[in-house]
């Protein structure tokens, strides 16, 4: 069998350029290290560092268990159980992928901490002596799970719903109850799924500056903008930033791991729910995923909401259309390069034996996740300015004075959100389902339009939706990068937050939602229409 | 076969077309030959305190402005990474040691202006003329009226006493503000007694440090402490939502040295290609006029002696300010860091 076309240079060539584009953010990171270091380091060690690694390492561990139980939990009950208020649970789980990480959490700083309505209704009637939660890195790993669990809830589900309702029936007959088909059946099918989810949680945990400030609690992101603003060092800042990059290759090394040699085939999916709950159990579970979605999105949008009521007349004008233009634009720009990119890369990677070389650089063009915005926006500053000089004088600047260093720094960051998916999907396609293809005299064309496109196409949109969704929130990189006229209204949340302003903040932040959510209803559609007309179509080479 | 040929050349389009329309938003700005040159802003002051001041100043004098907030150290690195190819004449930013750290890496230009130099009472400026500062906020005392007799509050080393063990609540370390405080305890006190200064406070800390202000004045209305120190317009802005509050300020240092003052303040950067207007800008904002708004709008000081203040603010009392030349605090600002590391103070 011969795929000789794809060794063709096109893609060879494409897939250098463009792991050298994504790439060289990184590259000016770590070239920090050949500058001269400096006595901050060893400030650092004798004072914060070791603090800070192991806050970080905590809530990595913390926010890993707790994503990922809950994610699983909540995606295999929704797609193989039947509950009441099923239906609609299953959707209202994806919202809070909507809310930016920092609004959840100044909305529970808000409403839990000392002086919030909670602790002082407890103190009030209870004669409770009150809790300091910011003390706790455990209130950290909650609200990071609650914001962050739609990423394994997403993927998980969709990976227990292309699992195999025969497999499933075959187990049940075997005798074996929902536990042992859990763990037995449904659970080593969906690994890699979990495992790219919990990745992206993790990652997005160890980018997170807004929320961690706003809970005083260092992580090496934190310590990375103060090492820059305590110590005026860049250079430090971008050392620091390598410990962040270290952090994130261990990670995938665990991913990879975890994931073991589990592929699963989705030659069919779940075509109804074994699991029909009754009485008492099938209340419970309508209830306790109900909490789940109250306190994860219900709660913050209803504070949300009051506030922005309170503070519309204030905060309201006409420039809030520019802004949620602008945030549009940007992130279906962002969506499209990224998805394209993704595809262009996973294909070079399915389809030519890649050297070592070039999988170490696919593995690197897929860091960039990991790292803060802003230490990111600082790379691409350095490198525009220094290219600028050398290369092109007058250029850099008319460079940073456009959107493209800031498009650049959406799809280094977000890369790996839209690799993932489109990675499990391509994985998906088994070689004998091209082979078979290929057999029955299927062209390139054909193969591309009959196999590749229809399979890869749920991951495709899950793809753009997460990214374009993720830039939409996007702060730091958007506020040092945009050039003049180009605010977004998550720009707008974080200027009136950070004034403490958190009334007129929460007008922004709601529109934010309402974007986001728009972008899922859209997602909804597309897939829903795409499902039937599959059905309609079943047959691939009919 | 050409599939990825197709996708290259179609992003190459993309591309193509975001830099172009990208480029040509720039170009909106910069319109025929009737109109005054713009003059280009660096903002870290918020966009709801600067704007209205922009907007009347455009008004009066014909000279349209543009601005770009953004994050204090992020525009001045911005500043730098751009050099001479910059489109900044104005850098606007808060902090003492912010403006200092501009000066200090070659990114201003001396302002020669004799009207801010008779204007802006030296303290608040530059020594060597790079920027000048707009307004005043002072950092003082916070306190709950029910529970704090005022006359407790003596100066900021005072809050070290065992006496306020569990009473004390304080902004996290990393903010500019408390850095500045720290550093002009510094330039008091040396480097050993603010330490012990510090870690006093430390000791008396009711709750981990709080990531702003208005969390710091939240506590205490909660009873999780009694006493704090914020920044003036912070307790402005709660006094303005709530007139009953059982909140007061008490004025630190009256005895001693004066109350710590930090200000917002501007200069022209180093490569300025509208350098004139720049001048233009940063005088009018320290003109009796727009000090009265600059000071109305966020409930700060104005840097101009003698300008109405707003009544809000007056009502807070007249108070002693610390005299220390504010270019100190920039100075200072890294050993007031280390510092903090030192004891712990997050």
């Amino acid at each position: 069998m011969k795929l000789s076309f794809i060794r063709l240079s096109p893609w060879q060539i494409a897939f250098w350029a463009l792991i050298l584009i994504i790439s060289l953010p990184l590259l000016r990171i770590l070239a920090s290290w050949f500058e001269p270091s400096s006595d901050i380091w060893l400030h650092l060690y004798q004072t914060r560092l070791s603090g800070i690694i192991s806050n970080t390492l905590l809530l990595l561990f913390g926010v890993a268990i707790g994503v990922t139980l809950l994610g699983v939990a909540l995606a295999w009950t929704v797609s193989l159980c039947e509950f009441p208020g099923r239906k609609l649970l299953e959707w209202l789980l994806f919202l809070p992928f909507a809310l930016p990480a920092y609004v959840i959490g100044f909305i529970y700083l808000g409403v839990f901490d000392f002086p919030g309505p909670v602790q002082t209704w407890l103190r009030d009637t209870l004669g409770w002596a009150g809790l300091d939660i910011r003390a706790y890195g455990l209130t950290l790993v909650i609200v990071m799970t609650l914001v962050l669990y739609p990423y394994v809830y997403m993927l998980a589900r969709t990976a227990f719903y292309a699992q195999n309702s025969a497999l499933i029936e075959s187990a049940r007959l075997m005798g074996m109850n929902a536990w042992q088909v859990f763990w037995k059946v449904s659970l080593p099918l969906a690994r890699p799924a979990i495992a790219a989810g919990a990745m992206l949680a993790l990652m997005e945990t160890l980018a997170d500056f807004g929320t961690v400030t706003l809970y005083n609690y260092a992580t090496l992101t934190s310590a990375i903008f103060s090492v820059w603003e305590d110590f005026r060092s860049l250079q430090v800042a971008a050392q620091l930033s390598t410990l962040l990059l270290v952090i994130a290759v261990l990670l995938i090394f665990i991913e990879r791991f975890s994931r073991g040699r589990a592929r699963y085939d989705s030659r069919h999916r779940i075509t109804y729910r074994p699991y029909k709950l009754k009485g008492i159990v099938a209340w419970s579970v309508t209830a306790a995923i109900s909490l789940v979605v109250f306190l994860a999105f219900v709660l913050p949008l209803v504070q949300l909401v009051i506030w922005a009521w309170q503070a519309y007349s204030l905060e309201w004008d006409n420039r809030y259309f520019g802004w949620m233009s602008n945030t549009f634009t940007l992130a279906g720009i962002a969506a499209l390069l990224t998805v394209s990119l993704a595809i262009i890369l996973n294909a070079v990677k399915r389809h030519t034996r890649l050297s070592l070389i070039s999988r170490a650089g696919l593995r690197f063009a897929n860091l960039g996740y990991a790292l803060p915005g802003s230490v990111l926006a600082v790379g691409i500053m350095l490198l525009i300015i220094e290219m600028g000089e050398k290369i092109a004088p007058g250029y850099g600047i008319w460079l940073s004075s456009g959107v493209l260093a800031l498009l650049l720094a959406y799809t280094v960051r977000f890369l790996a959100v839209a690799y993932g998916p489109i990675e499990s999907h391509f994985d998906t396609i088994t070689p004998s389902m091209v082979e078979a293809a290929r057999s029955l005299g299927a062209n390139q064309q054909q193969l591309i339009g009959r196999i590749y496109l229809p399979i890869l196409k749920p991951g495709l949109i899950v793809a753009a939706f997460m990214v374009a969704v993720d830039v939409m929130k996007e702060l730091p990189a958007t506020y040092l990068l945009r050039p003049y006229g180009w605010d977004t209204l998550a720009i707008r949340v974080y200027e009136l937050s950070s004034e403490g302003l958190y009334e007129q903040a929460a007008l922004p932040a709601l529109m934010l939602l309402g974007l986001g959510l728009i972008a899922l209803l859209g997602v909804a559609i597309i897939n829903k229409h795409y499902q039937s007309s599959r059905t309609k179509n079943p047959e691939p080479f009919a | 076969m050409k599939k990825p040929w197709l996708v290259i050349k179609s992003l190459a389009i993309l591309i193509g077309f975001i830099t172009i329309t990208g480029c040509s938003r720039d170009d909106d700005n910069t319109p025929g030959v009737t109109v005054d040159v713009p003059v280009v802003v660096y903002s870290a002051r918020a966009e709801h305190l600067i704007r209205p001041l922009f907007e009347r100043f455009t008004e009066e004098t014909g000279v349209p402005v543009q601005f770009q907030t953004g994050n204090a150290n992020a525009i001045v690195e911005r500043l730098r990474a751009e050099g001479r190819q910059t489109p900044a004449d104005v850098l606007i930013t808060v902090d003492a040691g912010n403006l200092w750290y501009a000066a200090d890496q070659g990114l201003l230009q001396p302002l020669n202006s004799q009207f801010i130099n008779d204007t802006i009472p030296a303290h608040l400026r530059d020594p060597n003329d790079l920027w000048t500062g707009l307004s005043i906020r002072a950092r003082t005392f916070v306190y709950h009226k029910d529970r704090i007799d005022p006359a407790e509050l003596t100066d900021y080393a005072s809050l070290a006493d065992p006496k306020w063990q569990g009473r004390l609540c304080l902004r996290s370390s990393s903010s500019v503000y408390t850095k500045s405080l720290l550093a002009s305890l510094i330039a008091h006190h040396g480097e050993q007694t603010t330490e012990q200064i510090v870690q006093g406070w430390v000791n008396n800390l009711a709750a981990r440090p709080h990531a702003r202000d208005a969390n710091v004045m939240d506590a205490i209305l909660s009873g999780q402490c009694d006493v704090g120190l914020v920044n003036t317009y912070y307790f402005g802005r709660l006094e303005a939502e709530n007139l009953d509050t059982p909140l007061a300020l008490a004025w630190a240092n009256q005895n001693t040295t004066g109350t710590h003052v930090n200000v917002s303040g501007a200069g022209i950067t180093q490569h300025a290609k509208n350098p004139d207007g720049a001048r233009q800008l940063i005088e009018w904002l320290a003109s009796e006029e727009a000090q009265q708004i600059f000071g109305a709008l966020n409930r700060e000081y104005p840097a101009k002696p003698n300008t109405e203040i707003d009544q809000q603010v007056q009502a807070w009392g007249s108070f002693i300010q610390d005299q220390l030349n504010l270019d100190i605090l920039g100075q200072q600002q890294q050993t007031a860091t280390r510092l903090a590391d030192r004891i712990g103070y997050d």
